[in-house]
């Protein structure tokens, strides 16, 4: 089997800027990490601890499997805009008694857990992930609902949480409710569509309207225990299943639901051996340059994330600027897919269209390493037929059956990112390195373009062009470009799956590979037509 | 006498499975009698053949002569070695054994008996010119005995019908009480008082005798360190004996075994004075339980010249000249509670693996269950060097490299008595564990700090073990966050305390760990369920370890523990259920069994009803007291309706 070649050289002074310059980043990151996980708060946190309340994550730690892995999704959704960093909510993929299930839990320090778009869009995410990998969810609920100052941008869309569940519970996908608190008003529809309900005694509160909307609705007194008490649920409307008498004991019961669903991969099962990468991951900070003007060839990526580094590289010596192949990832075969020196020409179209119908007929998953500025430009390009080239790969991309993963490592933009399965080509899960950035041209292109058809717009009314302007105004775009472009901007708006620190990236594209495997991997047989 | 093909052993554990061993040897076949707590002990299923005494009290099955004789015959067995205990002593079922037809690999009856009385034994000895302590048989005599006196039973043994009287005042009372004990206990009240010597060393010599005239000593053997008159570190030759005196105790201890006519292994122990005097005490017509300590430095194998001179062949010539060579020292493994009064400990062995480098017998094996019908003794370790200083320190290292776990024993009294400077000074005498307090000495070996790294060594491993058996990602690093908020932890049990431990395996392996909220430095090298290789503050070290049941057992050269895991959830059943004193379905209020304001134990009935033409009792949910009873006999009651509230103690 062909190994790859460990060049790296450790002692060079580049290795050693690249590293700090992405530990740098990393280290942002962990600080907007660590904001997320203060939730609403130091005040709001220790008013929910002495209600004897666990938070979020706590309840998730103590839900998952002792020492198991989890990845969390969408960790800095909807970070710099106005609402609190992690949208109010938890969501990741983790094991439950040897299950791999999706969990998702309402931060209650956060606005009573309430719902605002930023954490219904990552809780649409969550949920389509569990949808397409057949995992059971498991909902601990504890929100007031839709957060009603943004219910305009939340309510009509935010229907769909409810439908989706059922929608599961119709593809025998099993839904399960912990309800630790509030889970009033449309909340309630979340253990109500679900499968399993739990509810904790003396703390979960579920109705559709509380006392005073019942007062004003109908004039009738009650009270929360009457209205929507566990106790209620569990003795006299039959909606909870299940009374817990705390928090740790829903949580058991949760498990223990979770154990005998009898869950069953209906994927193959990986290599029952397999070796480690040759070379160690921690190299990636020292080889990936943040500058994303400096290249860097993925092979070395690939020889710190396959199994034992062994690659198989189809028509290596054919549209170069991008590498295909085949190889192993956590005992599970696997196509990939890498740019290498930025730019799609013809055959790198051409290249990436046939591999992926080859990845189809064999049934082999296909990993997506985006390093790119894109489908070349220029007249040779376009005569050659570039656009009829990038669309055979987008039409293979968009057509192709087997799962998809995508890192963006550095670069993503322009088409380039739709031919490498960016998030609207729907890859199982995509996530981002810190240094990488995506848009539809870079910054200073975009400004450079709207210059010259400024000029050419004042030209064409023969009017003088104001430079001042122009140079003003390229600035700001190239900034405003650039801030957008930024993982951290893209990730807030759940245009990813989250950052990850490179050295990660073996270990999460596993967990991806695993849960992936909970349904047959059944390529296309046939694709759309090719425009040739 | 007809050549031995199959030998039974009247008899258990470890010494059934000696004889087996030597039997084995030797090509003889073996066969097993056992009681039905024994039946999976490793002795039953080493022999040949095996033979079921059913019940468990000694009564019912080892000292049945009867079924013994009867399984031997049933198996086609041609001999019966008795063992040491039970009816190894007895001439009556000598005799039995003999009349059977079958072989006794043992004394004959008759030096059995002359042996079993205390008091014909002193008097043939002292005609055959042994030493003995002086006496008297009657409490007159006693002033010419002196005092302090003891005062025995002459049936008696194992420290029973036996009192010390120091006052002359206090002499016929104790007479009275021994003699009451001793018809009580043996059906014989003769008592005799004999002197007594404070704290002396206990010194006995092996004696081999063959039906051709040929009596030899193999040497003495010192058991002087004991705990309630029972041996527990014994050791050949004795510090205190030179070979003049060694040739001195060979020649009374011959002459006592000539004077009773004496066919194969026998032991004559004798009291030795601090000036060397010694006294004939009593003679053991049996192999005896420290009998390994001889055989290790004369080479010889006292079994198979058991055999040998049972089916009357005479002693062969290494037995006839024996030399000795080194030092060997046993020490005899309870199960029990040597800082608790030396109770007996019953239970599983979880783990049970003594460390080489010197000589197990024992009576079970990993999983063997240590039954509280019998002797408590579960193993004999015994070790051979050339001197007396390394022959303790290597029985102390195997000792301490042994992994004993389920069942608490004295392991760690022996390890320090074996380090002991006045041990290791030869200066030991039957006093002792009264000079050494053994809750002292017995103490865990395992001091606090290694408490704490065999608590980080346990969640370690506990986290190997999870990561070993995920049936999804078990490849992927340990409790691996993209997004870490907390640590993983484990809580331990100890005693009635909890140990917590926090830990997090970050990249490339490195550790952070706090035991009990202590920082411990940890560097781990490799870590399996069954193995971790860590350095803990500094200095390397593998810790052993093995978990099941909700348990969790370390071992390391520090020390041995055991850690109770405890379950991150109650068990639902400790649970009260809220409201369980609501009317289960409509019906009628039979019976009210409580008022308000008793007090009540979880499960005790409340409220009878009658529904359906059946009655359902309503149970307490907990223990408590009962703060309002809202119904009465006779009353209807709707399902749901509130019959009584009970206010559940603090701690329910």
């Amino acid at each position: 089997m062909p190994v790859l070649p460990d060049r790296v050289d450790r002692d060079a002074p580049e290795f050693a800027a690249r590293r700090e310059s992405l530990l740098e980043m990393l280290a942002e990151h962990d600080r907007q990490l660590a904001l997320a996980n203060g939730g609403g708060g130091e005040r709001a946190v220790e008013r929910h601890r002495q209600r004897g309340k666990l938070l979020p994550r706590e309840r998730i730690e103590l839900l998952l499997d002792p020492d198991s892995p989890f990845l969390e999704l969408s960790p800095l959704c909807a970070w710099g805009t106005s609402y609190t960093v992690g949208g109010s909510v938890v969501t990741g993929i983790g094991v439950v008694e040897g299950t791999e299930v999706l969990v998702q839990a309402h931060d209650p320090t956060v606005r009573g857990g309430a719902i605002n778009p930023f954490g219904a869009k990552k809780q649409g995410r969550a949920s389509q992930i569990a949808h397409e990998n057949r995992l059971p969810v498991v909902n601990l609920v504890e929100s007031g609902g839709a957060d009603l100052p943004t219910q305009s941008e939340i309510f009509i869309p935010g229907g769909s949480g409810f439908r989706d569940l059922t929608q599961k519970s119709a593809a025998a996908i099993p839904t399960i409710s912990l309800v630790f608190g509030n889970s009033t008003a449309g909340g309630a529809y979340v253990p109500g569509m679900s499968d399993y309900i739990v509810m904790v005694e003396g703390r979960a509160k579920v109705f559709l309207g509380g006392p005073p909307l019942v007062k004003m609705a109908t004039g009738e007194v009650s009270d929360d225990e009457e209205l929507g008490g566990a106790e209620m649920h569990a003795r006299t409307s039959g909606l909870a299943d299940y009374l817990a008498v705390d928090e740790h004991d829903a949580i058991r019961i949760g498990r223990q639901i979770v154990r005998r669903l009898n869950r069953q991969k209906l994927g193959r099962p990986p290599a029952s051996s397999y070796s480690d990468p040759l070379y160690d991951i921690d190299d990636l900070l020292g080889i990936v340059p943040t500058d994303l003007r400096e290249p860097f060839d993925p092979r070395d990526v690939l020889a710190r994330i396959l199994d034992g580094s062994e690659f198989d590289e189809f028509k290596p010596l054919y549209g170069s600027s991008l590498v295909t192949g085949f190889g192993q990832l956590h005992g599970y075969p696997i196509g990939v897919l890498a740019n290498a020196r930025g730019v799609l020409f013809n055959e790198e179209s051409e290249k990436a269209a046939q591999f992926i119908q080859l990845a189809n007929q064999i049934d082999t998953p296909l990993l997506f390493l985006q390093n790119t500025t894109g489908y070349m430009v220029g007249k040779e390009y376009e005569q050659r037929g570039i656009i009829k080239a990038g669309a055979q790969m987008i039409n293979a991309v968009s057509n192709s059956d087997v799962p998809h993963f995508t890192i963006n490592m550095g670069a993503s933009y322009g088409a380039g990112n739709y031919g490498m399965c960016g998030r609207a080509y729907n890859p199982r899960v995509l996530f981002t390195w810190p240094n990488a950035k995506s848009a539809v041209m870079g910054p200073a292109q975009l400004a450079g373009v709207l210059s010259i058809v400024a000029r050419a717009s004042a030209e064409a009314k023969g009017q003088p062009y104001d430079e001042e302007a122009d140079a003003a105004m390229r600035e700001m775009v190239e900034n405003q470009i650039e801030a957008e472009s930024k993982a951290l901007f893209l990730t807030a708006r759940v245009y990813d799956d989250g950052i990850i620190d490179p050295r990660d990236t073996r270990t999460v594209l596993g967990m991806a590979l695993s849960v992936a495997h909970n349904n047959p991997v059944q390529g296309r047989r046939g694709f759309g037509v090719f425009r040739m | 006498m007809a050549a031995i093909r199959r030998i039974l052993v009247a008899n258990r554990g470890e010494i059934a499975r000696r004889v087996f061993r030597t039997a084995r040897e030797m090509g003889i076949g073996t066969v097993a009698v056992y009681s039905d707590a024994d039946a999976d002990l490793p002795f039953v299923g080493e022999a040949d053949q095996a033979v079921r005494l059913p019940g468990t009290s000694p009564a019912d099955t080892y000292l049945r002569g009867d079924l013994v004789i009867a399984a031997a015959q049933a198996t086609g067995a041609d001999a019966v070695h008795p063992g040491y205990g039970f009816l190894s002593e007895n001439a009556a079922f000598a005799r039995a054994v003999v009349a059977a037809g079958l072989t006794w690999i043992g004394p004959p009856p008759d030096a059995i008996e002359a042996m079993g009385s205390k008091l014909g034994a002193k008097r043939l000895m002292r005609d055959a010119g042994v030493p003995t302590l002086p006496w008297s048989e009657s409490v007159e005599g006693a002033a010419d005995v002196g005092f302090p006196l003891l005062v025995k039973a002459s049936a008696g043994g194992g420290g029973r019908g036996m009192r010390i009287v120091r006052d002359p005042a206090e002499l016929a009372s104790a007479v009275e009480v021994a003699s009451r004990e001793a018809a009580g206990a043996f059906g014989d009240a003769t008592v005799f008082c004999e002197r007594y010597l404070e704290a002396p060393r206990h010194i006995e010599v092996q004696v081999f005798a063959d039906t051709h005239g040929n009596v030899v000593s193999l040497f003495e053997r010192e058991c002087s360190i004991q705990r309630r008159h029972q041996k527990i570190v014994e050791e050949a030759p004795s510090p205190a004996v030179d070979a003049d005196l060694r040739a001195s105790l060979g020649d009374a201890a011959v002459a006592a075994a000539r004077a009773v006519g004496y066919v194969g292994a026998g032991t004559v122990e004798f009291v030795m004075a601090p000036d060397s005097s010694y006294a004939f005490l009593e003679m053991n017509t049996r192999l005896q339980v420290e009998h390994p300590v001889t055989e290790c430095i004369t080479g010889l194998d006292l079994v198979r010249l058991q055999i040998l001179v049972a089916a009357g062949e005479p002693l062969p010539p290494e037995a006839l000249a024996p030399t000795m060579s080194g030092h060997a020292i046993e020490v005899r493994l309870y199960a029990e509670d040597a800082t608790n009064g030396f109770l007996p400990v019953t239970g599983t062995l979880r783990e049970f693996d003594i460390a080489g480098g010197v000589r197990s017998d024992s009576g079970v094996e990993s999983g063997s269950v240590v039954s509280p019908y019998y002797d408590a003794m579960i193993a004999k370790v015994i070790a051979h060097a050339p001197s007396r200083g390394e022959a303790a320190a290597r029985l102390a290292a195997a000792l301490r490299a042994s992994r004993i776990h389920g069942v608490t024993t004295n392991r760690d009294l022996l390890v320090r008595i074996l380090g002991e400077s006045e041990f290791l000074a030869g200066a030991t005498d039957t006093g002792y564990l009264e000079r050494h307090a053994p809750a002292v000495l017995g103490a865990a070996l395992l001091d606090d700090v290694g408490r704490r790294h065999h608590a980080a060594a346990a969640a370690l491993a506990l986290q190997a073990a999870h990561r070993a058996d995920a049936q999804v990602w078990s490849r992927l690093p340990s409790g691996w966050r993209n997004n870490p908020s907390q640590r993983q932890h484990v809580v331990l049990g100890e005693g009635d305390a909890e140990i917590r431990v926090d830990y997090v395996i970050a990249r490339a392996g490195s550790i952070e760990l706090a035991v009990g909220g202590e920082p411990v430095a940890v560097q781990l090298h490799s870590s399996a369920a069954d193995v971790i290789d860590a350095s803990m503050d500094g200095v390397r070290r593998r810790y052993r370890v093995a978990a099941a049941e909700g348990t969790v057992d370390v071992d390391s050269p520090l020390g041995s523990s055991s850690f109770p895991v405890l379950p991150r959830f109650e068990d639902p059943s400790h649970h009260v259920a809220a409201g369980s004193l609501v009317a289960p379905m409509p019906g009628a209020v039979v019976r009210v069994l409580v008022e308000a304001g008793a007090t009540v134990a979880k499960g005790d009935p409340l409220v009878v009803l009658e529904a359906m033409k059946m009655e359902h009792t309503v149970a307490s949910p907990a223990a408590g007291t009962v703060s309002e009873v809202r119904v009465q006999a006779g009353q209807q009651v709707d399902s749901g309706a509130v019959l009584a509230v009970v206010e559940a103690d603090a701690e329910s």
